[in-house]
């Protein structure tokens, strides 16, 4: 999958699009999708509440695990996609459009210049890839959980 | 690391492969949701060739056998397999397992946990002394592959060419695989209709193969332990060190149906004066309201108060819910529970186990 080049991207999976407005548009990438596969359930925040980078705003769960969507800038909900609780689909195969998470107002829109761009994103996931061999996001993945 | 005959073929298809127990083995090809699907509409393919097997034979089998299984043992007719299980002196499980009896050979036939087969080996062997038996560890040179779902039979005959609709299930018998003769038992751990078969370990590739080709026609996907544990908790069927382990016994598990009361056993004694004196828990089933997934560890509340401890959760794919099973206090066995998730409790309901039952098919 071509990732936006327009967005920018953490270490822990999620993707950051900077408005015009300095408002955000927040979700999770095709790389996390994959790791997580089966997806479940997803916990939502509601708009009005505070997010700060690098702190969790939710939770999305998996039949093999669950994982907390950590939010890439701090500042304000506006808005959540809350149609994604009854179609997790849209994470598979739309991760950067209609897979949308939550829209921030962000407080300081500079604070995006410190994540990874999509060749850099990329970059990161190979060597992940090499260091942790077939590890990948499946570090959750408690042998007592399955048979 | 260990791995199956099989490894390089699950590399090969995509599997996702983790460490289980010391095995590399495949958790999922194309996803867990999917690959049970297709074990409950049509047959999965699974490579179960890390469990245990073990023979054992010698004069002294059965009064060996008896002394450390809880079926009776002496009453097993040829041919016929039985869940049952290895305990302590005080009643708690070392392993849960499939024996099977095979008169002709005379020798018995033991299916375990892959987590557990080097404990109970030594168990099995520090309990011989005194008896005229040869415990033989197959594991190695024998490989398991299973078929399981309503199209295993007719999958069977066109890919082996061989016939195992006349088994009743759990009973086996020895067929002509792809050359060799195989124990081939109508058992499983999916609650579906369902074929294992043990083959030497060299024709294990061929076996598999020999699916793959001509498997199509009757849906046949190839299934990983991730859908494994998914299938086995909708069926209610408990996994070691989940559901069952060395702190718990078979009664409070609910699997009286595995304790003989015509023989004795080691730990039949402690089963015994728990049925009388009450468990102090018991193992329950339930459905989630919401999504969220209830998993080993998570307390379980009822009354206000803490009540005891989710064993297996998982999403059901077939119900469509999150389920679960989990010990709790006699008292709180029915009605309305709720399941700590990561802080916050979400309602729950007590069911009737199994979650889900196969429906019945004419023969």
């Amino acid at each position: 999958m071509a990732r936006p080049a327009d967005a920018k991207y953490t270490e822990t999976h999620e993707w950051v699009k900077l408005g015009t407005q300095g408002e955000a548009t927040v979700g999770i990438t095709d790389y996390a999708v994959k790791q997580l596969s089966d997806l479940v359930h997803i916990e939502l925040p509601k708009a009005g509440e505070t997010v700060e980078q690098g702190s969790p705003f939710g939770e999305i769960e998996s039949v093999k695990t669950v994982a907390d969507l950590v939010s890439p800038v701090t500042g304000k909900i506006t808005d959540v996609n809350t149609k994604l609780s009854d179609n997790l689909d849209t994470l598979k195969e739309s991760p950067y459009d209609g897979g949308w998470i939550v829209k921030v107002k962000v407080n300081d829109p500079a604070e995006v210049d410190a994540l990874m761009g999509a060749k850099e994103y990329q970059e990161f996931l190979e060597q992940s890839e090499e260091e942790g061999g077939d590890e990948g996001g499946d570090e959750d993945v408690d042998e007592d959980d399955i048979v | 690391m260990a791995r199956t005959p099989l490894y390089e073929t699950h590399v090969r298809a995509g599997a996702k492969v983790v460490d289980f127990h010391g095995w590399d083995m495949p958790i999922h090809y194309a996803g867990i949701v999917d690959e049970h699907k297709a074990v409950r509409t049509a047959v999965g393919l699974f490579d179960l060739s890390h469990m245990g097997r073990v023979f054992v034979r010698g004069a002294d089998r059965k009064k060996y056998l008896q002394k450390l299984l809880t079926i009776d043992v002496g009453a097993m007719p040829h041919g016929r397999c039985k869940y049952t299980l290895l305990l302590t002196e005080q009643g708690t499980v070392i392993d849960d397992l499939i024996a099977s009896e095979d008169a002709t050979r005379d020798e018995s036939f033991l299916v375990v946990n892959a987590s557990n087969r080097e404990k109970d080996l030594d168990w099995m062997r520090k309990h011989a002394a005194g008896f005229k038996v040869e415990i033989d560890d197959a594991t190695s040179r024998l490989a398991l592959v299973a078929l399981q779902g309503p199209r295993s039979v007719d999958c069977v005959k066109a890919v082996l060419g061989i016939d195992p609709s006349g088994l009743k299930y759990y009973t086996f018998g020895y067929f002509d695989v792809l050359g060799p003769k195989c124990l081939v038992s109508r058992t499983g751990y999916t609650g579906e209709d369902g074929f294992e078969i043990f083959c030497p370990a060299d024709l294990a590739q061929k076996v598999w193969d020999a699916f793959v080709a001509k498997g199509a026609p009757f849906g046949l996907r190839p299934i990983g332990l991730g859908a494994r544990d998914t299938l086995r908790t909708e069926a209610s069927m408990p996994l070691y060190g989940n559901d069952i382990d060395d702190q718990t016994t078979p009664v409070e598990a609910g699997l009286g149906f595995a304790l003989s009361d015509k023989v004795d056993f080691i730990g039949r004694a402690a089963l015994d004066r728990q049925k009388t004196s009450g468990t102090a828990r018991k193992l329950v089933g339930f459905h989630m309201e919401g999504r969220r997934i209830a998993r080993h560890g998570m307390e379980l509340w009822a009354g206000g108060a803490k009540t005891g401890v989710v064993t297996s959760g998982t999403w059901s794919p077939s119900l469509e819910k999150s389920i679960g099973m989990g010990y709790v206090k006699p008292e709180h066995a029915t009605g309305a529970i709720e399941v700590d998730v990561r802080g916050k409790r979400e309602k729950a309901a007590i069911v009737a186990m199994p979650f889900y039952k196969r429906p019945k098919s004419p023969k």
